[in-house]
């Protein structure tokens, strides 16, 4: 199963499992991972499950799509590697993933 | 704006999904309802937060979508002809000597009602506030979460934050009276319709307006009086100089004013029983994503349930002496006179 870091803005690293076709939102929300709220549950309508992708994993990740694009605009502290977690579907190829969730999502 | 009370039997808070099945129960037992929404229409988070998102578990819909639901609804409840309150957010509800209810909303409508049921989802949707250190210190007149008189703003320095309809439409209606209006956005790309964009463009280009690309990191003043607004690009910080910012960036959802209603929460949310699902407060209802109780499940279906069986409950508040026979609107003559079946 794809193992995915999660670093919290204070350096709090949670390492977990996630499984092929979930979101790495859901793997965030099914381990308790402070900082991800998802308060639309998925439906990329809230940007509250912002993170910032590791930069080695970013070719792997690949780039956000227009709605997310969108979406972004909701969030606070944009940057290049910046991505909406519940866009991110877990493949075995992201195994060792690492994410940064933000300071705060608003 | 109507300040008389409006009187009904039932005020239902909010008008998702929950909101409006509600009012198909209880219209089957000839009780009136009156629905107030923050939100400009029906749907709820069924139509602010996934309109075009297909939904899988509403029972015999294999697939519908949030805006088809809030359509079906709306046609299913139209024989009970419920009144509709945009825009409009309840603050107070008191309990009259009488045993019934007055409320109050924020654009000061006032409702006198024999039951009230809350079916507030995830509580009103509310401005997301940027998390920006002191943000709070200017919210009592240099920072607008939305503009509720233009002359508020007549002759001021604007910072317009966002790239939707909400931030083009404002930059363009508030430069002729601004004395200046400055127009940030992360990106240059803009979600408005390409319209507003074009015009916003040409101010641009003429120099009425400013435009900087980059995001807010810290704004200045002080005694609560903004002076300026630090913005980052992605290579410099500039600092804006403006008195007034008006910040656009969606909506999140707040419980609000139903935290000072005195029920009993769990949780930020509202404890029900099972059986007629009432608050801590006799008359009261809560149905929908807004309760709690042992097992619950935050399903629209759910939802239907929980809307079902309050609707009997204030059946008996609102008719003690008429007795009452189940009926299926299968069969019963009755229920499909109501519903306009010919």
């Amino acid at each position: 199963m794809p193992k995915i870091t999660f670093i919290e803005h204070n350096g709090t690293s949670h390492e977990v499992e996630g499984e092929a076709g979930m979101t790495v939102m859901e793997v965030a929300r099914k381990n308790d991972i402070p900082g991800i709220e998802a308060e639309c549950g998925g439906a990329c309508s809230c940007a509250t499950c912002h993170v910032y992708v590791d930069e080695g994993w970013l070719p792997k990740t690949g780039a956000s799509e227009e709605m997310e694009e969108d979406m972004l605009d909701f969030a606070f502290d944009v940057r290049a590697n910046s991505r909406l977690s519940c866009q991110i579907k877990v493949t075995d190829e992201l195994d060792g993933l690492v994410v940064h969730t933000p300071e705060k999502q608003f | 704006m109507s300040n008389s009370p409006i009187e009904t039997d039932v005020v239902i808070i909010g008008a998702g999904p929950c909101g409006l099945f509600a009012v198909f129960e209880l219209g089957l037992l000839d009780i009136r309802c009156h629905l107030i929404d923050i939100l400009d229409r029906p749907g709820g988070q069924c139509a602010e937060l996934y309109p075009e998102k297909p939904i899988y578990d509403i029972p015999a819909y294999p697939i519908i979508s949030g805006q088809e639901l809030t359509d079906a609804l709306m046609e299913q409840i139209k024989p009970f002809d419920p009144q509709f309150h945009f825009n409009q957010r309840v603050d107070e509800i008191e309990k009259l000597e009488d045993g019934r209810f007055h409320l109050k909303t924020d654009d000061n409508q006032e409702f006198i009602c024999k039951n009230v049921v809350i079916a507030a989802g995830g509580g009103s949707f509310t401005p997301k506030r940027p998390p920006l250190p002191g943000i709070e210190e200017y919210e009592n007149g240099s920072v607008h979460y939305s503009v509720r008189r233009m002359s508020d703003f007549e002759g001021k320095d604007l910072l317009i934050v966002g790239g939707g309809d909400s931030a083009l439409d404002w930059t363009l209606n508030l430069t002729p009276i601004a004395n200046s209006v400055t127009l940030v956005h992360r990106r240059d790309k803009f979600r408005a319709a390409t319209d507003s964009v074009n015009k916003m463009l040409a101010l641009r280009e003429e120099g009425k307006i400013n435009f900087h690309l980059g995001q807010m990191t810290e704004i200045h003043g002080e005694n609560g009086e903004m002076t300026g607004v630090t913005i980052k690009g992605s290579e410099e910080e500039v600092l804006v100089k403006c008195n007034r910012l008006l910040p656009f960036f969606g909506l999140t959802m707040k419980l609000g004013p139903v935290a000072n209603w005195g029920l009993n929460l769990h949780e930020n949310l509202i404890s029900v029983d099972t059986e007629k699902f009432e608050t801590s407060a006799e008359g009261i209802f809560a149905i929908g994503d807004i309760n709690h109780y042992p097992g619950k499940l935050k399903l629209i279906l759910s939802g239907f349930h929980e809307a079902a069986l309050m609707a009997q409950k204030v059946n008996a508040y609102i008719n003690p002496d008429k007795k009452v026979v189940f009926q299926y609107t299968t069969s019963s003559s009755s229920l499909q006179k109501k519903l306009g079946v010919k």
